[in-house]
């Protein structure tokens, strides 16, 4: 039976470890040929660059070729044709298939249709599986564990897949404690409240944005996405409410990181960069090693 | 006696039939969509209809009575989402040979449109499927872009 990737939920604990497990690797040794001869499809049917580049460069560093396209108008898409039928002609060309598509549930159809493996990189406000392996291989690399950590999420915790990916995959792991800092409208939904409940995990919420943070291991901070509101007085309500400078991290404990799904708009100040504490950046390089190692665990390669 | 004379007058409202299936305490806002759903509509047997009953438990209820059919459990479990209360009466020979009430089955493919606008199965054809997560009030996991419908979302495609 082939592998996909299409929601975290969808791999287990040992599934975790055995992806950090690779990712370590891939970054002791970024250049390995295993996917020499072989063809990936990378069909982003809504333009992002960040995520297209660092899967082209994984596989390129594996030694694949890549096909495709980087935005839906250079698709046929444009003409009409329906997702079924592109994923159809396009399973028959390659090895495997990258994709990114602004319909939820996108990914999970096309894995029905699609006779090679599919990795999703992301299908709207749904699933972004490998921004969260990458977060989670982010957090083991800093941390040293992903047991026994303490997680502050900030900012759009409502529709930030991300955060939600995030913790349905920590809360899988040891003792974690999650405490979540969201305005009123912006919080945690009901769902991963419950989740976190039906398993014993302590969590937090809080509306102000303050020292709480001196507890943190992690704190994830997220922007606020103007195309998830439908009201744009509401998003204009909220988007400048949690903004993390230097000064407040003063008082964090040493071994804390901050991460950021990238890209940020204003929610990190800028002088937080120089801060040892910023983790954001060589995060995002993290996400090339791991997604070497999701194509490598899908395709059995290692 | 007086009380059981005027219940009997009230049931004859819906007249009686000899074999076949009775589909009591349907929420009457709900009768054409269970005639749809069952294919009540296509099919060539007697059928009769009330509709706007009184009824303590429902406000205002329906019932179907239609002969010489019996539903598989399968075929009928697919009116659970809107008419979970519904009483089944089999009639065979114009008495009541057994009563079954309707069970929410556990996943459920087709019959329901997803509530999320921007779910895939909104925008290609594709079979709907749903996982139920929740019996009381209903709630249904969408297979696609894993968004729950509620109970008071549920749309019938």
């Amino acid at each position: 039976m082939k592998k996909d990737l299409i929601s975290i939920t969808d791999f287990s604990k040992e599934e975790y470890l055995r992806i950090m497990e690779l990712a370590a690797d891939f970054e002791a040794n970024p250049n390995q040929e295993l996917l020499k001869g072989k063809v990936v499809a990378s069909l982003f049917f809504e333009p992002s660059t960040r995520t297209r580049l660092s899967f082209e460069t994984a596989i390129n560093r594996l030694g694949g070729r890549i096909v495709g396209f980087a935005d839906p108008d250079s698709s046929s898409a444009t003409k009409g044709e329906t997702l079924h039928d592109t994923i159809k002609m396009v399973s028959n060309y390659a090895d495997l298939i990258v994709m990114r598509h602004p319909l939820e549930g996108a990914a999970r159809y096309a894995a029905e249709v699609s006779s090679v493996p599919i990795i999703n990189a992301g299908d709207g406000a749904n699933q972004h599986p490998t921004q969260t392996l990458l977060d989670m291989y982010s957090i083991l690399k800093t941390q040293g564990t992903l047991d026994n950590l303490n997680l502050f999420m900030v900012g759009d915790l409502k529709f930030g897949r991300t955060v939600h990916s995030l913790l349905q995959a920590m809360s899988e792991f040891e003792n974690p404690i999650f405490n979540f800092i969201a305005p009123e409208s912006l919080q945690m939904p009901r769902g991963y409240k419950h989740h976190l409940e039906e398993r014993g995990i302590r969590y937090f919420e809080h509306e102000e944005f303050t020292d709480i943070i001196s507890e943190a291991d992690i704190i994830y901070m997220t922007r606020v996405q103007k195309e998830r509101f439908s009201d744009p007085i509401e998003y204009e309500k909220v988007k400048d409410v949690y903004i993390l400078n230097k000064a407040m991290l003063e008082n964090t404990k040493p071994n804390v990181r901050v991460l950021h799904p990238l890209p940020r708009v204003n929610e990190i100040a800028t002088d937080v960069d120089s801060s040892e504490k910023a983790y954001y950046f060589e995060q995002a390089l993290n996400g090339v090693f791991t997604r070497e190692a999701i194509i490598s665990h899908v395709m059995n390669l290692k | 006696m007086e009380k059981n004379d005027a219940k009997k007058k009230l049931k004859l409202k819906v007249s009686a039939i000899k074999d076949g299936t009775v589909i009591d305490h349907i929420p009457a806002k709900s009768l054409f969509e269970v005639i749809a759903i069952l294919g009540l509509d296509t099919i060539e047997n007697q059928i009769t209809f009330g509709t706007n009953l009184e009824s303590g438990k429902l406000g205002a209820k329906a019932i179907i009575k239609v002969s010489d059919k019996f539903f598989e459990n399968d075929e009928i479990n697919k009116i659970a989402l809107i008419a979970p209360h519904a009483k089944l009466n089999i009639i065979r020979d114009y008495e009541v040979a057994e009563k079954k009430i309707v069970e929410i089955p556990q996943k459920i493919t087709g019959i329901v449109k997803c509530f999320n606008p921007k779910c895939i199965t909104n925008h290609e054809k594709i079979t709907t499927s749903f996982r139920v997560i929740n019996t009381n009030p209903i709630a249904l996991k969408c297979k696609y872009c894993e968004k729950i419908t509620s109970e008071d979302e549920i749309k019938m495609l």
